[in-house]
């Protein structure tokens, strides 16, 4: 199977008018094949862009030849959040991406794909989901390469897709609170999208004055950027069929055209590396979850796994 | 009012002596867990052997108590063996139940062991009607151990909508992150909640004092809180430390305060809404901490039942940085 | 590392040992000796749970009595001996504390882990052993306190009810802050 690269979901709060171009300038000049769209952090949000913008940037990328697929909530707890799912999950024509269990109960028997925030750690769990209509599943940031090549060679087993995501920063813990409005002595229900003024989340620093986490409203981030650049060829061996890059304020034309040169062979990952270290992220890129190390470890090529 | 059903009490067991304390204080049902990484308090010195359990299951049904085993952790691909021989080996010790998160022990003990009882996890963060159907339907899950998220109110709301029994916590630490959906820890030390039980492992903790007298808490690389010469301190846990932010002019408790969970005022309440079980948070605690609080817990249960105003024990002692709360269950506002 | 304690907290001052005895340590270790091989003896079991940790040796600091203790709970090489506080020996961790506190997190009566919340005990070095040896202490049979006072006969239970008594009141004190 050729490999392929997406777009996952925006996880942040960007301005409507932000997020229309960016996703036109996505469909005009980036080399994505799948786009996924749809708030997955804060169903707080979606009246800003979801529920009024969301069916013509779909069919704007479809013309410019990309697959769609809705990004479904990671938090259902509310009865407009579960009205919402639910009806989500019961439309025609456009694969829903899962990323709470709660979908689930709807979806059996009908295809549908296996998000980044729902708990798939090993071949069992993927066998059973797969058997109920599951189609494709992209994997835990925090999962190491041994987990990987075992899901890998099931997902071939089942003839269904591996999605890891390569570029940016990962999602490490969901909560019910938010954690934004904490920040600035509101609540959750008042928060006035505080959320907003941060489009890559909000750098939480130790005391003493370390950048660490990312916060994004209910959801915690690495404050690394993930870039696993270096280990595509490896992955590709292992069966993953997929590569997921996530939004970012940065140039992410950039961003997907350095991974789709890689992914190509048009370029190499020296080249490709340098291309995303000239973006002027200010974070560190780290890749150790994937070396089975701790998450925001960079560890660098010469130390190639045996 | 409905006709009030008596809710269990479940409490925790880290070591052997813990567990008897707690079926010596008057525990309906206690839950432990093994000396390796399927569940979720994985900690040194802690947790049971197998022959431990054979001996502790033992005394807990000679004392009218159920074992819940918890097998609460997710198997990373490769090794899906382990929590397999686990299951097989509590339901060879006669546990009465296994305390679950992943689909694939859920489906294992279904296939396997249909009599014995699926309980699902707070680690699988059911937290929706529709998300707890979906575990019932298809592994005949019993319970439900919720989520430190909901009110009173959402709870009795959910038990009409729910096809079975509901557990909750009571008291003990109160973490709000979303639990079975954190990878902080293995962000941080390459160790992983829910793959190794591992949160916070003591062997990445390190203090530090300084010639101020303040102290440091330290994982990994990470300073994650600094603490005044008469402050108190918390778990040394991600969630409970402090931090700064640009909104912010100093060090503030980003996700929680060090403050435990007490719902001792809420009982009544919750009886009331029909909550099946109660849980008492706590593995990693001592065993006098066991003994006084579920002994104190016994007590107001029975008094409720008996109709009769609880006399509740002081247990603020008990708590982390001796400051509890009611946690979600009597506001939203936390949120 | 935990900071030297000050000289004023030595000694019979408020809060202090109550019956703080000016012992030469060499008097002091052959009772030592006696009390770790009785609880080695009557709890085998400990060892187990304390896995690789056996072999590490901690330093245990009371900083309100003169001396400090030095322990390696490893039952092939039992040490437990006082030691003077100028130059203490290697250790893997120290564990920090009023003798009170201290007593109480090797009574398995009292809950320890309030000790570490209230920032009582201070623990320096590898966290982990210590841990470790807290989860083993907790999990004998008889409470170690009380073996010990076992040993010196009725004036031994009569000073342990008397400590805990101590403890106890320090605590509601410390709650009534």
């Amino acid at each position: 199977m050729n490999p392929s690269l997406t777009l996952g979901p925006n996880l942040f709060h960007w301005p409507a008018e932000q997020r229309i171009d960016f996703y036109n300038r996505i469909a005009d000049e980036s080399p994505v094949s799948t786009v996924y769209l749809g708030e997955v952090i804060c169903s707080k949000r979606t009246p800003f862009f979801d529920d009024v913008h969301l069916p013509a940037v779909a069919e704007r990328l479809e013309r410019a030849g990309k697959t769609v697929v809705y990004s479904s909530f990671s938090e259902v707890v509310i009865k407009r959040e579960r009205n919402i799912l639910m009806e989500w999950s019961k439309q025609e024509g456009r694969d829903l991406e899962v990323n709470n269990t709660a979908a689930l109960l709807h979806l059996k028997d009908r295809p549908h794909r296996i998000g980044g925030l729902l708990n798939v750690y090993n071949e069992d769990t993927m066998a059973y989901l797969a058997g109920q209509g599951a189609t494709h599943f992209s994997l835990l940031p925090e999962l190491p390469r041994a987990a990987i090549a075992r899901l890998g060679e099931k997902a071939r087993e089942l003839g269904v897709g591996v999605e890891v995501q390569v570029f940016g920063r990962a999602s490490l813990a969901l909560s019910a609170r938010c954690y934004h409005a904490r920040a600035h002595e509101r609540t959750k229900d008042n928060c006035q999208f505080v959320c907003g003024d941060d489009p890559d989340g909000m750098t939480l620093m130790t005391m003493d004055e370390k950048p660490f986490l990312t916060i994004n409203g209910i959801q915690t981030l690495s404050y690394g950027y993930l870039d696993l650049m270096a280990d595509i060829d490896d992955m590709r061996a292992i069966g993953v069929t997929h590569f997921r890059v996530m939004p970012h304020t940065c140039d992410m034309i950039v961003v997907t055209r350095a991974f789709d040169d890689v992914l190509a062979g048009r370029i190499d990952v020296a080249e490709g590396e340098a291309r995303l270290r000239e973006l002027g992220i200010e974070a560190p890129f780290v890749n150790g979850f994937y070396r089975g190390r701790a998450g925001h470890d960079w560890v660098p090529r010469v130390t190639e796994m045996a | 009012m409905n006709a009030m059903v008596k809710p269990e009490l479940i409490c925790p067991a880290g070591t052997p002596a813990a567990l008897r304390s707690a079926v010596d204080a008057g525990a309906d049902a206690v839950y432990c867990g093994y000396q390796n990484a399927t569940n979720a308090r994985n900690f040194v010195g802690l947790n049971f052997t197998p022959e431990e359990m054979e001996k502790s299951i033992r005394y807990a049904h000679d004392g009218g108590t159920k074992v819940l085993i918890t097998l609460n952790t997710f198997p990373p691909a490769g090794k899906v063996e382990l929590w397999k021989e686990m299951v097989d080996l509590s339901a060879r010790l006669g546990a009465d139940a296994c305390i679950v998160a992943d689909i694939a022990v859920a489906a294992y003990i279904r296939d396997t062991y249909p009599d014995l009882r699926i309980h699902l996890s707070v680690q699988a963060a059911a937290s929706s009607p529709e998300a707890i159907e979906y575990y019932v339907r298809e592994f005949g899950v019993k319970r439900v151990v919720l989520p430190r998220i909901m009110t009173v109110s959402e709870i009795r709301g959910l038990l009409k909508e729910i096809p079975c029994e509901v557990e909750t916590f009571i008291f003990g630490n109160h973490g709000l992150m979303v639990e079975g959906r954190c990878s902080l820890t293995n962000y941080v030390t390459g160790q992983s909640t829910n793959m190794d039980g591992a949160c916070s492992p003591a062997a990445c903790v390190k203090y530090e004092r300084a010639d101020d007298g303040s102290m440091s808490t330290i994982l990994g690389d990470y300073m994650i809180d600094r603490f005044g010469p008469e402050e108190t301190a918390g778990y040394p846990t991600i969630c409970k430390g402090r931090y700064k932010c640009d909104a912010r002019d100093g060090g503030y408790y980003a996700f929680e305060e060090p403050i435990s969970l007490n719902a001792s005022t809420m009982l009544p309440d919750l009886i009331n809404a029909g909550v099946h079980a109660f849980k008492i948070e706590g593995r990693q605690r001592s065993r006098a901490y066991v003994k006084k609080v579920v002994a104190a817990f016994r007590e107001a249960v029975d008094s409720i039942m008996a109709g009769q105003e609880p006399r509740l024990a002081d247990l603020v002692a008990l708590t982390e940085g001796q400051k509890q709360t009611e946690g979600a269950l009597k506001t939203k506002k936390w949120r | 590392m935990t900071s030297e304690p000050q000289s004023s907290r030595l000694g019979g001052g408020p809060g202090g040992f109550p019956f703080a005895p000016p012992l030469p340590l060499f008097l002091l270790n052959p009772i030592l000796k006696r009390i770790v091989h009785r609880i080695a003896v009557q709890n085998p079991d400990m060892f187990d749970r304390l896995g690789p940790h056996r072999h590490a040796y901690f330093l245990i600091d009371p900083v309100d009595i003169p001396f400090m203790l030095y322990l390696r709970p490893d039952p092939e090489a039992l040490d437990f001996r006082a030691v003077g506080r100028r130059n203490p020996p290697p250790h893997a961790a120290r564990i920090s504390g009023k003798f009170l506190d201290l007593l109480t997190l090797m009574d398995t009566e009292q809950d320890g882990d309030a000790l570490f919340f209230s920032r009582d005990l201070i623990v320096t070095g590898d966290t982990e052993a210590v841990v470790c040896l807290r989860n083993a202490l907790d999990d004998v049979d008889d409470p170690i306190a009380e073996s010990v006072a076992d040993m010196f006969g009725p004036p031994g239970r009569a000073a342990l009810n008397a400590l805990r008594r101590a403890a106890e009141n320090a605590q509601k004190r410390k709650g009534a802050k």
